[in-house]
């Protein structure tokens, strides 16, 4: 394995979770509702996955009830500002506290347990391609799975009749729910995918990234999903580019404190989020685009009026 | 943000620490920075609090307030224990210092121990631990071990207690191989799973053979496993996680210590004292050599067995700076305060000090 490879695979897995969980958090924005609780519902799949893989000694099974539990989770945020309407933002960070508090409790007999390994791929021959062979071959199935879900977003909400629907609801609900379109249907099965999408990542987390559990393991991952569906202006392959740029820079600058080229550690450590800062500024300098794409409806509260 | 979820945390942790009991046990308080669920530095002080129960039985009983900031919200949570009839109160982390000896000043019958800091009174001690005694045994076994002749550290923040294991770790090493070359990586945090699992593949990628770490999770050693090179463990025995990759690990003991002075305060002989403390009084504790040739065991055993006995002492001369100027002559060594405070490398780490 060369050094240009090893580098490629370890930013693509520092990526994978950023990627899955800004892509579950930008359909549901673009449906109109802000939730702000994505990293307690990454950190409650994390638990989850991490505990059922323990007890079944199968990482799929992990990965699946994970992806359930925050699909789940994220229920609760439903039906709190969905059906009661509640604060979203209010809602959303409640979620993010539950999540951490719950997590810790679920996972307290589980510290200090190594935990079980998702496998990756291996195909014979393609996977021992010279430079590449690993990285399109031999990846855990979660990225793979990542790189499917950012066509399919893309896909469902540019390219197909329901996605134009949810983005419509995302965009005047008055106006959609006067069409006879159920805004609040939508905006649940949106909140629902953006939960497992989390739960997903958070198992990501806890069976590929480091296959154990300990609390609070997600350390703020969720957060940085939420500002790069901002950073990506509420578009899927620029939320996969900033996921990829943020996991490039991070992982570049620890290979250059390795090679003690002398930049204080702690301005290489801010490095992805002044990176990430910079690319925002330029991209929001164009107002247009940036007004055409932001969810019109985002945060504001629904309540039918008949 | 943070502070917010600090401050819900710090809400409901109060609410579980319960009220008063049972009048004639003498009642301990601990305070500790993170969860007791990190396996690391806070474990290993609930592992103490635990080997203390066991030990004094129902003639103590503990209390302890988890995740508390340093900071205003320390003085808080310190009085709230003082106030609960708490007589010995644990603060364990550096930053606790200045809250812990204003509380004191409030509270003159109620006893104070405060880990890793250097600010006394008549009702606080302070206890610190020479970790970098056992840095030094691993920096001798790195240099056997090592066929690059690079080992990786990964470390959490720039201060005095980090740059004292880095140093010792170079030290021990270079008593083996003059050439030894050490790699080091600042994760900026002292608890981050997936950013120390970066830091040791960038590493690895880098061309080390050997990891050693000063954060708090076992990520690293994991990494370590699955590249199929040998770490070190870090604040507790980690064998679980790498049984073929663990060479040894410090493991911070402080249960004797926490007995000692519960025993001190029920028989009245309590006084305040300022200790830092190592291999020869059992704060420091090396885990089972493991996955190395004898021979390297030996070495290993008879290095930390000089240690403990003070005919070695890690930071004697002749040692030189980074910078190539002389820090020890040959046979001094430096005192204690020069080694709580030390903010500079010696010579042949290959990193640059950030300040």
């Amino acid at each position: 394995m060369t050094m240009f490879e090893a580098i490629l695979l370890t930013v693509a897995t520092a990526a994978t979770p950023l990627l899955i969980a800004a892509l579950g958090e930008l359909v549901v924005e673009r449906s109109g509702v802000l939730n702000l609780g994505v990293e307690g519902m990454m950190v409650m799949g994390a638990v989850t996955g991490f505990a059922v893989a323990q007890y079944t000694g199968s990482a799929w099974l992990g990965m699946f009830a994970a992806i359930l539990a925050g699909a789940a989770f994220s229920l609760l945020f439903g039906f709190l500002t969905l059906t009661l309407i509640t604060n979203q933002v209010a809602t959303g960070l409640a979620l993010t506290l539950l999540g951490l508090g719950a997590s810790a409790m679920i996972g307290e007999s589980f510290v200090g347990l190594p935990g079980v390994r998702m496998d990756s791929l291996y195909i014979q021959g393609l996977t021992d391609i010279p430079y590449v062979g690993k990285v399109l071959f031999g990846q855990d199935p979660i990225f793979y799975i990542s790189i499917l879900l950012t066509i399919g977003v893309a896909w469902f909400l540019f390219r197909t009749r329901a996605g134009l629907t949810l983005r419509a609801v995302g965009d005047n609900h008055t106006s959609a729910h006067a069409l006879g379109v159920p805004v609040v249907r939508i905006r649940y099965l949106a909140v629902i995918f953006g939960g497992a999408c989390a739960g997903l990542a958070g198992a990501q987390l806890s069976l590929v990234y480091v296959p154990q559990w300990v609390e609070n393991m997600t350390s703020g991952r969720g957060w940085i999903a939420l500002a790069l569906v901002v950073f990506a202006s509420w578009r899927p392959w620029r939320i996969l580019a900033g996921a990829y740029l943020f996991g490039a820079v991070t992982i570049g600058q620890l290979h250059a404190q390795a090679l003690g080229i002398g930049v204080p550690s702690q301005f290489m450590s801010s490095l992805p989020y002044l990176a990430t800062i910079i690319v925002l500024v330029l991209i929001s300098r164009n107002k247009r685009l940036t007004l055409m794409n932001t969810p019109t409806s985002l945060g504001k509260p629904f309540v039918p009026d008949r | 943000m943070k502070k917010l979820m600090m401050a819900l945390t710090i809400a409901a942790s109060f609410a579980v620490a319960g009220p008063a009991l049972a009048a004639d046990k003498l009642k301990i308080g601990f305070i500790y920075i993170g969860p007791p669920g990190d396996f690391g530095w806070t474990y290993q002080h609930d592992q103490g609090r635990k080997q203390l129960e066991k030990e004094l039985g129902d003639k103590v009983e503990t209390t302890f307030l988890e995740n508390v900031p340093e900071g205003a919200d320390a003085e808080r949570s310190i009085e709230r224990l003082a106030r609960a009839g708490n007589k010995l109160i644990f603060t364990t982390s550096f930053g606790y210092m200045d809250a812990t000896v204003k509380v004191a000043q409030k509270f003159p019958d109620v006893k104070f121990e405060h880990a890793t800091g250097y600010k006394t009174a008549e009702n606080v001690s302070v206890y610190n631990s020479r970790f970098y005694e056992g840095r030094y045994v691993q920096g001798v076994i790195a240099a056997k071990m090592s066929k690059a002749g690079v080992a990786g550290y990964i470390g959490s923040f720039p201060i005095p207690e980090v740059v004292e294991g880095i140093n010792s770790f170079m030290l021990g090493a270079q008593s083996v191989n003059p050439n030894f070359k050490v790699k080091v990586i600042w994760a900026n945090a002292w608890f981050d799973p997936a950013k120390e699992a970066d830091a040791a593949k960038a590493l690895i990628d880098q061309g080390v053979d050997i990891i050693t770490q000063h954060t708090d999770s076992t990520a690293a050693m994991q990494v370590a496993a699955e590249r199929k090179i040998k770490a070190f463990g870090q604040a507790s025995d980690m064998i679980k996680f790498g049984p073929e990759t663990q060479l040894t690990s410090i493991v911070d003991n402080w249960g004797p210590y926490y007995i000692e002075r519960a025993k001190a305060v029920l028989d009245g002989t309590w006084k305040s004292h300022n200790v830092f403390e190592g291999m020869k009084e059992g704060l420091v504790v090396m885990a089972p050599y493991m996955n190395m040739p004898d021979d390297v065991k030996k070495l290993a055993e008879e290095t930390q067995a000089k240690i403990t006995s003070g005919e070695l002492k890690p930071f004697t001369g002749p040692i030189k700076k980074q910078d190539g100027s002389e820090w020890l002559k040959a046979g001094e060594t430096a005192d204690d305060k020069t080694i709580l405070s030390m903010n500079f490398y010696v010579a042949g780490v290959d990193d640059k000090l950030p300040k």
